[in-house]
């Protein structure tokens, strides 16, 4: 058993900058451990630009805003392993790698969970129809093109408006396919306002809104998606249905945090984020292990994720020093007009960021933070969107001495 | 082995679990045998799209050809798993009564079950069912021990494997157009991938049997498709249920009721609805039936939430009843009266798995008689599977990743399912060479993502191995292409991205 300080699980944009800020800290003796053969993580996939604009003041594309970390990761000499595959945790933070010079079990003060997220599939939504080739996730259809070179489909229906969705409309456009629509059952994008823009528009690629996929046809390779409309209460307008042929259906319809590590070691999860619960330092319902990046929430943005590790690690130095103390714990109540609200529980009063979704888009909301009756903090939003998190930062005075928190849109 | 002129003694028309049994009984004979098969690979008919269940017997009529064989091959399978390395686990049934009207029926399958020499059967109420499964409903049960689950895809897999190694050839992708009677007796089979000769047909062609039937004798047989939605559930809620969990029958039903079914891997079955169709190729989801699906589910179990599910497909029954009838006709398993040497099996339905090793052995006394068939001295029972790393302790996986490296890679991370059992997977003795073909043999890409993390990983293993143009690769054979080229024509230009992108050299700890 060999003993480790900090293990971080996950050696894409969360676990970079965790072990970047393990540096920067003071902490040694931390390891790494990726299952791909390269640092990144998906980053390596997303060749677009518009990473770094909150954290570098630039626009970088996802293998430059990667490899930011990856060079100061080298020059600082952390450890990392690659292809290697972490295949149990203990609660008492003993991890199990298997790669291809064997089995290695490890001993951690700290672990920090850096898995990411995956995408959610057809056989989770359920759509109907055949089940012949051609129907891919974006993410999956993106690693193909961006990494191994190929070219997946030539006439494509995109279902689901979720960013790597609009980036993959706009990117097998350049490559030559024509991108006959994307689909969205809600009706308002789960993606930017920036990726409609830049990614939609300016293609000449058609959103429908309220609208998705009912059937799927095809024996071998796909042929043909039927597109329907949805009406108000979400059922399907028979007049709204329209065959529509093609060879490739691309799914955005949601990521799911990849938590299956943390199951098994037993951590409690948020039904809501599909992350663990955690407190004001990022710290899971285990002392010792923590979460940050899309396996904590999925972020909108790689900069948020970055920014997400970075203040984790306050905790995590916190804990190495035998100094993140429980004073108090309550948990976060969350109120109206939310879906949910990151951490989910305080257990001293810190300076506290938080991270939240609303339900729907809307305009000129407050968001209000209260102790029973009385108010702690309000903030105004101009407008708000379940596709953005809102994150906003209490201070240590603004929490200082509550005992109960509640937070709500109105 | 492969005969001279693509002559064989006997040809077997279909490739599910029953011709391949029939191949495999056959191949104990000094006989030269080829099977042909349409699709790409083995049981992708009927035989993989059921719910892997070894029945115990009490649903079939007394003095049926079901309930026979049935009982036969209940008794027999787990020598037949383990002599071809097939996963088997006898996890006992339930039948649940949810009403009082349906006590009835439980009574009436026990007597059933009981003149058809079933074992063990008794009648539980519903505390008893309780300690069995405290997650399910009921108000009794007939419980039955001897009911055991498989993999139906392994399991054709294996005895096709089995039948190759003992001799007989097999002919993928290779689907019968027509059959005529050569006047020196012999058949004449046409395929799409030529013409092939024989003394014997055996016709288990599933679905199509009615139709090869018909090629030699006009609308002797009709089979009516029926099909059965299914939704596989997440592993992670295998704790749900210990043993099959089935409704009461209804008369007149194309199937046994919508059923939860453990299956081998620990995943959870719901299903199968059943519904007539027309086409015998439509293997559609339904939304309607998806939501049925769910809704019966929570009938027993109001835990089961839609949101565990991770996938949903189908299977067709090939029933000889018609809609207007349905319920269940026997077995057909005769010798064409007027054309001799051609043997049909029709309406193979539940329980077919069950009973195909029986049946196999039904065809073979049907040759026997004629022929008197002699022993292959050489004939082997015995078949190793692919050795799946996740299911070894931790002894035996330091053993292999030391024996060999490619252990220590785990391509597909639901399922646990390393690039040695992938590379083995697709250089398998019947050089299936589909993703189907891989995820039936080694689980890949049947977990929670369904392939989203080791899809673009054994594409590339493919190709590695066999330098197969991006074109070539399907999902299942034929026109189920996956890519449709690269994405420029310069491969060197990626080889160069690829280069910069890749950090190999990871730092030793």
């Amino acid at each position: 058993m060999q003993e480790k300080e900090v293990i971080i699980i996950g050696g894409g944009a969360a676990g970079l900058a965790a072990a970047v800020a393990c540096e920067q800290k003071g902490i040694k003796n931390v390891l790494i451990i990726e299952r791909g053969n390269y640092l990144g993580g998906i980053l390596q996939q997303c060749i677009h630009d518009g990473f770094g604009l909150e954290k570098f003041n630039t626009s970088l594309a996802g293998p430059e805003y990667a490899q930011r970390y990856i060079d100061q990761v080298k020059e600082k000499e952390i450890p990392f392993l690659l292809n290697s595959m972490v295949v149990s945790l203990t609660p008492q933070k003993e991890v199990t790698v298997i790669n291809n010079n064997g089995y290695t079990h490890y001993q951690a003060k700290v672990i920090i969970l850096a898995m990411g997220c995956r995408e959610r599939t057809r056989g989770a939504i359920g759509i109907p129809g055949a089940r012949p080739s051609g129907i891919y996730t974006a993410g999956v259809a993106q690693e193909l093109i961006n990494l191994k070179n190929y070219m997946v489909g030539e006439k494509i229906v995109v279902l689901g408006s979720g960013d790597i969705g609009l980036i993959m409309a706009r990117r097998l456009s350049l490559e030559g396919a024509e991108v006959i629509m994307v689909a969205e059952k809600l009706p308002y994008s789960s993606g930017l306002p920036r990726n409609i823009n830049q990614c939609l528009y300016d293609f000449d690629i058609p959103l429908l809104l309220s609208h998705t996929v009912v059937d799927i046809k095809g024996n071998g390779r796909l042929s043909e998606v039927t597109i329907a409309q949805l009406g108000k209460r979400g059922g399907i307008i028979p007049q709204g249905r329209r065959k529509i042929a093609c060879d490739t259906l691309l799914l955005s319809v949601g990521l799911i945090p990849e938590n299956e590590l943390s199951r098994e070691a037993g951590i409690v999860l948020d039904n809501i984020t599909g992350g663990p619960q955690v407190d004001e330092r990022g710290q899971t319902s285990i002392p010792g292990i923590f979460a940050c990046g899309n396996v904590l929430q999925v972020h909108d943005i790689v900069d948020n994720v970055s920014l997400e590790a970075e203040y984790i690690l306050e905790g995590v130095a916190e804990y190495l020093k035998g100094k993140l103390t429980k004073e108090q714990e309550i948990n976060v109540e969350l109120g109206e007009g939310l879906r949910y609200v990151v951490p989910q529980r305080l257990i001293s009063r810190k300076d506290t960021i938080f991270s939240f979704r609303v339900n729907q888009p809307g305009r000129k909301k407050i968001l209000l933070f209260e102790e029973g009756r009385r108010l702690i903090k309000k903030k105004s939003l101009r407008r708000v969107n379940p596709a953005e998190m809102v994150r906003i930062k209490l201070s240590s005075r603004e929490v200082e001495g509550i005992k109960t928190l509640k937070v709500r849109l109105v | 082995m492969k005969a001279a002129n693509n002559h064989y003694d006997i040809v077997i028309v279909g490739g599910g679990v029953v011709g391949c049994a029939i191949a495999r009984e056959l191949s104990k004979y000094k006989i030269n045998i080829a099977v042909l098969e349409k699709e790409a690979d083995v049981g992708w008919g009927i035989s993989c799209r059921n719910s892997g269940v070894i029945h115990a017997g009490f649903n079939y009529k007394p003095g049926t050809l079901r309930a026979e064989l049935c009982l036969e091959g209940n008794k027999s399978f787990a020598k037949l798993c383990q002599e071809l390395d097939v996963p088997y686990k006898k996890i006992g049934k339930v039948v649940v009564a949810q009403k009082k009207e349906e006590i009835g029926g439980l009574k009436k399958l026990k007597s059933q079950g009981e003149k058809n020499r079933v074992e063990g059967l008794q009648i539980i109420n519903s505390i008893e069912l309780k300690k069995l499964e405290p997650n399910v409903k009921g108000i009794a049960a007939l419980y039955s021990p001897k009911t055991a689950i498989t993999s139906p895809y392994l399991l054709t897999i294996a005895l096709a494997e089995n039948a190759l190694r003992n001799g007989v050839s097999f002919f993928l992708n290779t689907e019968v157009k027509n059959i005529a009677k050569l006047r020196n007796s012999n058949f004449k089979i046409n395929t799409n991938k030529g013409k092939f000769t024989s003394s014997y047909v055996i016709n288990s062609a599933g679905l199509y049997s009615d139709k090869v039937a018909h090629m030699v004798e006009k609308n002797k047989y009709r089979i009516h498709p029926c099909r059965g939605e299914y939704h596989i559930l997440d592993k992670n809620v295998s704790w749900l249920i210990n043993h099959l969990i089935y409704p009461v029958p209804q008369t007149g039903a194309g199937g046994l009721g919508v059923h939860l079914t453990p299956t081998i891997d620990g995943n959870i079955l719901i299903g199968p609805s059943d519904k007539y169709i027309k086409r015998k190729d439509n293997l559609s989801i339904t939304s309607s039936v998806m939501k049925m699906l769910s809704a019966e589910a929570r009938e027993f179990s109001p835990l089961i939430s839609p949101g565990y599910v991770i996938r949903s497909y189908s299977g067709i029954r090939a029933k000889q009843a018609p809609s207007s009838e349905g319920g269940y006709w026997d077995f057909v398993i005769e010798e064409s009266d007027k054309i001799s040497n051609f043997i049909n099996l029709i309406g193979i339905e539940s329980p077919g798995l069950t009973a195909a090793q029986p049946i196999a052995k039904r065809v073979v006394e049907i040759i026997n008689i004629k022929e008197r068939l002699n022993s292959n001295p050489n004939f082997n029972p015995f078949r190793k599977g692919i050795l799946r790393f996740e299911e070894q302790d931790e002894k035996t996986k330091k053993a292999l990743i030391k024996q060999n490296s490619d252990y220590g890679e785990i391509v597909c991370r639901c399922e646990k399912v390393t690039k040695k059992e992938i590379l083995e997977a697709i250089n398998n003795p019947l050089r299936a060479r589909s993703l189907i073909s891989i995820k039936y043999r080694t689980r890949a890409m049947m977990g929670r993502c369904q392939g989203g993390y080791c899809l673009p990983r054994i594409i590339e293993i493919l190709r590695e191995n066999f330098n197969l143009a991006p074109r070539e690769i399907t999902l299942k054979g034929n026109n189920s292409y996956l890519l449709v080229g690269y994405r420029s024509n310069k491969e060197s230009e990626s080889c160069k991205k690829k280069k910069l992108l890749s950090l190999a050299e990871g730092l030793l700890v």
